[in-house]
C-alpha cells in the first residue's frame, strides 16, 4: 500500500490508528503491544504533553531499535515525576545523572556500548528545554560536535516547570512565568532571538536534526524511526504543552500543540547535515490569538486595555517563520515582509 | 538482614509505578457516548445512516453488510438511491467542513450491487398467525409489508392498479427510476412471501375486514387524485392535470402536450412534469409558480436539472386565464409575511397546453362509515403509534397529515409495521429513549483529511432532452468507496485508536476488538484529551461524584 | 622492570594497563601528560577497546564516565585544580549512584589566583563527595594505586580518587616499575557492574528519594564507604603478594617505633620530612612520620594507633579550611581528642611552594624548642616582608 493511497483513509490520516490499515501501518501508539516504555501511575499533572511526548519518541524508539533502548534523562518534572521512590514509572533501561549533563553521560553511554561491542544497543537522551537549550547546552553541543551515537530528545514546555515555573532560554516572548510576571513597561518575557536549538544543532551539521510536537503522533514517530535508521549525533525537539506552566486547560495540551504549528509559532521541520530537507506545511492558518488566548500566560496580552502592539509583534514572528521555512500551505499567498 | 540486591531507593525495578493508582486525583471522568448522526437522526426512512456508511467504508464483504444494514429499516436502497431528497446529506456535519456526505449516491451504489448480485433479504421469522390488511402497493405499503412478513405475520396487500409501486411507478417518471430497478426491489418483498393482490380496489374496508377476518389493516393508498383550481378557460383551452399525464405516460400513451406547455406549481411533481414535457418534444416547457425559487417546494437539483435541459421558469407569477394556445399570467409579489399577493400586472404568453401540478388529493371512499376515523381535511389522522381512531386500522404515507415523498412513505411502513406488531401482541409502544445529536462541534474534524465530494455523472444534456433514459449515473467502485470514508461517523466510535494514543497516562485500554475500548479508572486523572481529541464526539467528561 | 620515565607517562601506562573501555578527558594543567598518553594508546591501538571521548569540559568527563559506568564499563578520567571543582556536581552523583569510576587528581591549587602548580586544596575541597581518596608519595606509589584504586573501585562500587602532586610527581622523571599486564590482569578480572543498563533487563538508576528514604541511603552509602577500610589493606597486601612491593594501604609509619614526636602529612612531601627524620634521628630525637595514604574514607584507628604514644604531632597540609585549621589537621585532632598530646596545624606548600628540608627542619627545631603555640595555625615560610608587616597573628580564631 502507498502514501497515496492512504488519502483514501480519511480518518487514518491523522489519527494515530485506522481499523481499515494493516497493523503494521498503523502508529506504533495505536498497537495494543507497544512498550508503554512510561507506563501508568506516573505522577505528572493532568494533560501533561511531557509524559505523552516521551511515550511517543520512546515507544517509536523501541520498536525501531527492536526493544534495544538504553535511555538517559536530565533532571526535570520528567525525571522528577516518573521516578519518585520507591516507584518508577520506566519500563526501559533508564539512567539519571543531573540536570545539566545528559547528554554526555548519554555519550558515555554510546562510548560504553561500543566499546562493549553492543552497538545494536541505541542510546536515547532526553531532557526538558532548561536541561536542553540552558544548563545542558554545553554538554549537548560537545555530543553534537563528536557526533556521538545518541539521539538527543528535548520536550520543550518552555520553562523551568519542575521548579515552579521560571523563564527558560526557551520561553516565548511576553509569556508569564514567576521570573517574567506580566509588570512594569514589557509585561512578561523579553523580545529576543530566543535560543533556537534545532538550528543550533543544524549548525553543528550532524546527520539529522527535526522538530515535532504531540499533535502530530504519525510525524513524530516517522521522524524518531527516521533518527534511529541514522547513526551518530541527532537531534529531536518536540514541543509538549504544559497545562500548569501555560495556565491552559488540561483537554488542551494537544490542541496547543495543534494551534502553535498552525499558527507558524512552532515550525515542523527536518534538517540533514545542516541543511532543512522537508518542512510540514500549515494545514488550517489560524491567527496567533487563537493559540494565544487558550493560555493564561499570555492573558495580559488581552482584555481592557490589552497590548495588541505585542501581539503583533508575535504575530510578526510567526510569519516570519512562515517565510524562513515555506510552511504555508498549498494554495495560500503569504505576504511577505 | 541480607545485602539488597541492587543500590537502595535509587535504583527501582521498572514499571512499579502501576501501584500508585492515580486515578484518585480524577474530578471528571472519560466515559465513551453513542450519540444520534445528523444524518441518521434526519432520515425519514430511519435509516441507521452512519453504521451502514461504516460497514461499506470497508468496501468488498462491507458492502453487503451495509446494504443489509439498510434493509433492516428500508427495502429499496436502489429506489431511495435514485428519488430520495436526501435530507441526510443536508443535516449532514461534513457540510459545514468542505461538502455534505454523498450518502445518497452510496446507497444506490449499494442498492444497485445488490440487485446485480442478487442478494436477497432476510429471511422471515415463525409464523404468528396474524393476518394483516395493508391496502396500496406504495412505498409506504410495502414498506410496511416487508416488515410485516419479516415479523412472522401473514400479509396481503391488495392494489387497485394493474403493477405495484404506487407513485414510485406512476409519479416518478422513468429517467429519474428505471422501472427495472423498482420491479426487482419490490420482487424482493414479493419472495419474503408478501401476498400481492393487483387490480383489487378495496371500497369498503369494514366490509372488507369483517369478510375476510384480518386482525389489523393498513391504509396506505396515497394521494393520486390531482388537484384542481379554478381557472377561466375558453373551450378550446388544453388543460390537463400532473398526475394524470404522468400516469398516462407510464400507461404507454402519449398525451398531446403541444409545443408550447406551460406547468402550473412549484412541487417536484411540476418539475417531473416539465422535464417530461421536453422529452416528449415540447420546445417550451415553462413552469408558472407564484412564489420565489427560494421558497419553492420543489429539490433544488430537480430544479437544476430541469434548466440544464432547457425548461424555463417564471416566478412570482400566477395564471389568470387559459385560451387556446394562449395563458394570461399576472405578476405577483411577496408581502411583509412572505406571501404572493396580486399586483394587477398581466402578461400573456403562448402556451398550447396548461399541465396543473398544484397537489394531489386521496380518495378516501374505502373509509366511508367508519365514524372513528377522523379524516379532516382529506386526510387520515392518526395518533403518534399510526393508529386512527378505529382499533386496528392504522395509516401511513400520503394519506397521512405531512410531508408527502417516497422516504417519509417508506419510514411511515416501517413504523406502522411494528405498531402494528405490537397492537397485534397487545403490548403498548415503548418509547425510543432519545439520544444526544452528535453536532458539528462535538467533533474534532482535525483529523480528517480534506476530501472534497465524489460527484455523480450525468447523462449528457441531448439525451437528457429526448429520452427517457435515466439523467444520473451511480458511483463506481472506486468513487463509492471514497465517498462512504468520507464519513465522519458523527457520534459514535470509528475506531481510530486515538483515545488509546493520546492519554497520557495510558489509562485507555485496546480490548482488541476494533472500536472497544475501555477508561482504565485506577490511573484515568480526567485532565479530558481523549474526549478534545476524538475526531468523532464519542467521549464525553461525567463529573466525578466526590 | 624500572625504567626511567615521567610520572605521568608511567600512570597513563598503568591506566591502559588496567584495561579501562572509556576514557573521557578534558586537558587541564597538571594532568595533561596522563590524558595525552592514554589517547596516544589508544589511537595506536595499544589500548583496546577503549573509546577515548576529548569531551567539552571536566563536568562533561566526569558525566560521560557516570554514563559508561552505568552502561556496565570499566571508566577512567584524570583532572586537576579548577577541573575537579568544575566536576563537583557531578563527583557525589558518581558515589551516591555507585559507579566505580576511576579518576586521577594531578594535585593543583585552585584560583583566584590563578595559580597552575602543586598543592591540595582541589582534592580536600572534594573530600565529602563520598569518594575514596588515597594519596600517592610517590611515582611509584601513584603507578601502583591506581592498579589497587580500579580493584577497589569495583569491589566496592564506589569511586576512588588517586591523587598525585601536580609537576612535582606528574612532570619528574624517574625510575619506575609499571607493573607487567599478566600481573594487572591478575589482580584485575573484568569488571562485574553492580547495577546495569541493559535493555534486557531494563532498571531505572538514580531515582528521586524523598524524606522517608533519603537518610537510610546516605547511612547505606557511609557503610559502604567505610568498607573501604577494610578492604584497602587487603588489595595492597594482594598487591604486594603479586609484585613484591609494599604500596597503599590505610596509613604508613616511618620510624614510629619510640618516637614522641610524629610528623603528619600526605603525599609528595613525605620525601623532604623523612630526610628530615632521618637526620634527627642521627641527633637522638625520638621522631617519626606517619603517612595518610588514604585521607577517605578517614582511617581513623589507623591513625590513632600510629599516635599512640606520641607527645606531640605536627600536621604539614598542602590546604585549609578558612577558620578551622588544615582538614588535615582537624581529622588529627579529632583522632586524638583523648590524647594530651598537642597538634600543630602547619599550612605548608601552597601554590607550588616548595616546602623544603630546611624549612621542615627550622619548624621542627621551633616547635621542639617550645617556640611554637599549639593552638595557632601556622603558615611554613609566611613572607612577612611581602606582606608588609613585621608579624602575623594566628588564623585561628582564639576563644
Amino acid at each position: 500500500m502507498t502514501t497515496t493511497d492512504l488519502k483514501l483513509y480519511q480518518i487514518g490520516t491523522f489519527a494515530a490508528g485506522n481499523r481499515l490499515l494493516d497493523p503494521d501501518e498503523r502508529s506504533v501508539q495505536a498497537d495494543p503491544g507497544r512498550a508503554n516504555a512510561i507506563t501508568s501511575g506516573h505522577r505528572a499533572c493532568q494533560g501533561c504533553g511531557e509524559a505523552l511526548g516521551a511515550r511517543f519518541v520512546l515507544d517509536a524508539a523501541i520498536r525501531a531499535a527492536e526493544g534495544n533502548i538504553v535511555t538517559a534523562n536530565a533532571t526535570g518534572c520528567l525525571e522528577v515525576f516518573s521516578t519518585p521512590y520507591p516507584e518508577s514509572a520506566w519500563q526501559l533501561a533508564w539512567v539519571h545523572s543531573l540536570f545539566g549533563n545528559v547528554a554526555a553521560v548519554a555519550s558515555g553511554i554510546a562510548a560504553a556500548l561500543k566499546a562493549q561491542g553492543r552497538e545494536h544497543i541505541r542510546v536515547v537522551a532526553q531532557a526538558g528545554d532548561g536541561g536542553t537549550v540552558d544548563i545542558g547546552l554545553g554538554c549537548l553541543s560537545g555530543m553534537f560536535e563528536r557526533n556521538d551515537d545518541v539521539l538527543f530528545v528535548c520536550y520543550d514546555n518552555q520553562g523551568y516547570m519542575n521548579t515552579g515555573v521560571q523563564r527558560s532560554g526557551a520561553t516565548p516572548p511576553a509569556a508569564r512565568t514567576a521570573t517574567t510576571k506580566p509588570v512594569g513597561v514589557e509585561p512578561g518575557n523579553v523580545f529576543g532571538q530566543g535560543k533556537d536549538l534545532p538550528r543550533i544543532a543544524m549548525a553543528h551539521e550532524i546527520p539529522y536534526v527535526a522538530t515535532a510536537t504531540v499533535a502530530d503522533l504519525r510525524d513524530l514517530e516517522r521522524k524518531v524511526e527516521k533518527a534511529m535508521s541514522v547513526h551518530g549525533a541527532r537531534y529531536l525537539h518536540v514541543l509538549v504543552p504544559c497545562p500548569l506552566g501555560w495556565a491552559s486547560a488540561s483537554k488542551d495540551t494537544i490542541r496547543l500543540a495543534r494551534l502553535a504549528t498552525q499558527s507558524g509559532l512552532f515550525p515542523v521541520f527536518e534538517a540533514e547535515h545542516g541543511v532543512v530537507t522537508a518542512t510540514t506545511p500549515i494545514r488550517q492558518r489560524v491567527p496567533v490569538e487563537d493559540y494565544l488566548t487558550l493560555q493564561g500566560r499570555f492573558a495580559h496580552l488581552f482584555g481592557e486595555p490589552g497590548r495588541p502592539d505585542v501581539v503583533a509583534r508575535i504575530q510578526a514572528g510567526a510569519d516570519r517563520n512562515i517565510v524562513r521555512y515555506g510552511l504555508a500551505a498549498e494554495n495560500e499567498v503569504v505576504p511577505h515582509g | 538482614m541480607a545485602e539488597p540486591q541492587l543500590p537502595f531507593a535509587i535504583t527501582l525495578g521498572p514499571g512499579s509505578s502501576r501501584s500508585d493508582l492515580t486515578g484518585s486525583w480524577r474530578t471528571e471522568r472519560a466515559t465513551y457516548v453513542t450519540r444520534q448522526a445528523p444524518c441518521g437522526n434526519a432520515c425519514p426512512a430511519g435509516e441507521a445512516v452512519r453504521d451502514w456508511l461504516y460497514d461499506a467504508e470497508e468496501g468488498d464483504a462491507g458492502y453487503e453488510r451495509a446494504w443489509r444494514r439498510i434493509v433492516e429499516t428500508n427495502p429499496f436502497p436502489a429506489v431511495m438511491g435514485r428519488v430520495c431528497y436526501h435530507p441526510c446529506e443536508t443535516s449532514c456535519n461534513r457540510g459545514q467542513l468542505d461538502e455534505s456526505v454523498g450518502i445518497n449516491s452510496v446507497e444506490r451504489f449499494l442498492g444497485d450491487r445488490a440487485i446485480e448480485l442478487g442478494w436477497s433479504l432476510p429471511a422471515v421469522a415463525a409464523p404468528t398467525g396474524r393476518r394483516v390488511l395493508v391496502v396500496g402497493a406504495g412505498p409506504a405499503g410495502l414498506s410496511a409489508a416487508y416488515h410485516l412478513v419479516r415479523l412472522g405475520h401473514d400479509v396481503t396487500v391488495r392494489e387497485a392498479e394493474s403493477r405495484p409501486g404506487g407513485m414510485m411507478r406512476w409519479g416518478i417518471p422513468r429517467y429519474r427510476l428505471p422501472r427495472s430497478v423498482l420491479d426487482a426491489e419490490v420482487q424482493r418483498i414479493l419472495d419474503l412471501g408478501v401476498r400481492l393482490e393487483l387490480g383489487v380496489r378495496v371500497d369498503d374496508l369494514a366490509g372488507t375486514m369483517a369478510a375476510e377476518h384480518f386482525d389489523a389493516v393498513l391504509v396506505a393508498i396515497g394521494a393520486q387524485v390531482g388537484r384542481r383550481a379554478y381557472i377561466p378557460a375558453g373551450s378550446a383551452a388544453h388543460v390537463l392535470d400532473a398526475v394524470t399525464v404522468l400516469h398516462g405516460i407510464e400507461a404507454g400513451e402519449r398525451p398531446l402536450l403541444g409545443r408550447r406547455v406551460a406547468v402550473y406549481g412549484g412541487g417536484n411533481t411540476a418539475i417531473d412534469a416539465a422535464r417530461t414535457a421536453r422529452r416528449l418534444g415540447a420546445a417550451d416547457a415553462l413552469v408558472v409558480y407564484r412564489r420565489t425559487r427560494e421558497r419553492m417546494p420543489a429539490h433544488e437539483s430537480e430544479v437544476q436539472e430541469a434548466e440544464e435541459e432547457g425548461v424555463r421558469f417564471r416566478w412570482l407569477s400566477t395564471i389568470g386565464e387559459v385560451e387556446e394556445s394562449s395563458i394570461v399570467v399576472e405578476q405577483m409579489e411577496l408581502d411583509e409575511t412572505g406571501f404572493p399577493q396580486p399586483t394587477g400586472r398581466t402578461e400573456v404568453l403562448a402556451a398550447d397546453s396548461v399541465v396543473l401540478a398544484l397537489g394531489q388529493e386521496s380518495d378516501l371512499s374505502l373509509l366511508t362509515g367508519i365514524e372513528q376515523v377522523d379524516l379532516a381535511r382529506g386526510v387520515v389522522h392518526t395518533s403518534p403509534t399510526m393508529m386512527t381512531g378505529q382499533p386496528g386500522i392504522f395509516a401511513a404515507g400520503d394519506v397521512t397529515p405531512g410531508d408527502r415523498s417516497v422516504t417519509v412513505a417508506i419510514g411511515h411502513g416501517r413504523v406502522a409495521a411494528e405498531r402494528i406488531d405490537v397492537w397485534l401482541a397487545g403490548l403498548a409502544p415503548a418509547p425510543e429513549p432519545p439520544r444526544e445529536l452528535a453536532a458539528f462541534d462535538m467533533l474534532n474534524t482535525w483529523y480528517y483529511e480534506d476530501a472534497p465530494r465524489a460527484h455523480r455523472p450525468r447523462l449528457e444534456l441531448v439525451r437528457r432532452q429526448s429520452t427517457f433514459e435515466e439523467v444520473v449515473e451511480g458511483l463506481d467502485v472506486d468513487n463509492a468507496l471514497y465517498e462512504a470514508r468520507r464519513c465522519m461517523s458523527c457520534g459514535t466510535c470509528l475506531s481510530c485508536d486515538n483515545c488509546v494514543a493520546v492519554c497520557p497516562d495510558n489509562a485507555v485500554v485496546s480490548l482488541g476488538m476494533p472500536g472497544s475500548y475501555a477508561i482504565d479508572l485506577d490511573y484515568c486523572k480526567g485532565c479530558g484529551i481523549c474526549v478534545a481529541e476524538c475526531p468523532c464526539g464519542a467521549i464525553e467528561m461525567v463529573p466525578e461524584e466526590i | 622492570m624500572l625504567r626511567q620515565v615521567e610520572g605521568s607517562r608511567a600512570v597513563a601506562d598503568v591506566v591502559a594497563r588496567c584495561r579501562p573501555q572509556v576514557v573521557a578527558a578534558y586537558p587541564i594543567s597538571p594532568q595533561t601528560h596522563i590524558v595525552e598518553a592514554l589517547s596516544d594508546l589508544v589511537r595506536t591501538g595499544e589500548l583496546a577497546p577503549c573509546e577515548y571521548l576529548m569531551v567539552e569540559s571536566e563536568f562533561g568527563a566526569l558525566s560521560a564516565c557516570i554514563g559508561a559506568s552505568a552502561a556496565g564499563s570499566r571508566t577512567y578520567t584524570a583532572t586537576a585544580s579548577q577541573g575537579l571543582l568544575f566536576m563537583a556536581e557531578a563527583l557525589p552523583n558518581a558515589s551516591g549512584l555507585g559507579l566505580p569510576v576511576v579518576m586521577t587528581v594531578a594535585n593543583r591549587a585552585i584560583g583566584a589566583p590563578i595559580n597552575i602548580w602543586n598543592d591540595h586544596s582541589d582534592a580536600m575541597s572534594q573530600r565529602d563527595a563520598g569518594w575514596i581518596q588515597m594519596f600517592a608519595e610517590s611515582n611509584q606509589e601513584a603507578v601502583d594505586l591506581h592498579v589497587q584504586a580500579f580493584v577497589l573501585a569495583e569491589r566496592l562500587s564506589l569511586p576512588v580518587m588517586v591523587c598525585m602532586d601536580g609537576f612535582v610527581l606528574t612532570h619528574a622523571v624517574e625510575e619506575i616499575d609499571v607493573p607487567e599486564q599478566d600481573v594487572v590482569d591478575a589482580l584485575l578480572p573484568p569488571f562485574v557492574p553492580r547495577q546495569v543498563l541493559d535493555p534486557a533487563a531494563p532498571v531505572t538508576i538514580g531515582a528521586m528519594v524523598g524524606p522517608e528514604a533519603f537518610t537510610e541511603v546516605k547511612y547505606l552509602a557511609a557503610e559502604q564507604q567505610l568498607r573501604a577500610l577494610d578492604e584497602i589493606p587487603v588489595v595492597a597486601q594482594e598487591f604486594e603478594r603479586a609484585t613484591g612491593r609494599r604500596s597503599g594501604g590505610l596509613v604508613g609509619t616511618y620510624r614510629m617505633d619510640d618516637a614522641v614526636t610524629a610528623v603528619v602529612a600526605m603525599g609528595s612531601v613525605l620525601g623532604s620530612v623523612k630526610d628530615v627524620v632521618d637526620q634527627l634521628r642521627d641527633e637522638g630525637v625520638r621522631i617519626g612520620a606517619v603517612t595518610v595514604t588514604c585521607f577517605r574514607p578517614w582511617p581513623l584507628d589507623e591513625v590513632r594507633s600510629a599516635l599512640a604514644h606520641v607527645e606531640r604531632v605536627i600536621v604539614l597540609n598542602r590546604a585549609f579550611s578558612v577558620g578551622s585549621g588544615t582538614m588535615l589537621g582537624q581529622d588529627v585532632r579529632l583522632t586524638l581528642s583523648a590524647s594530651e598530646a598537642p597538634v600543630y596545624d602547619v599550612v605548608a606548600g601552597l601554590g607550588g611552594r616548595a616546602v623544603t628540608r630546611a624549612s621542615v627542619q627550622a619548624l621542627l627545631a621551633a616547635v621542639l624548642g617550645g617556640k611554637v603555640d599549639p593552638d595557632r595555625l601556622h603558615f611554613l615560610d609566611l613572607d612577612e616582608a611581602l606582606l608588609g608587616r613585621d608579624s602575623t597573628p594566628s588564623l585561628l580564631k582564639e576563644s
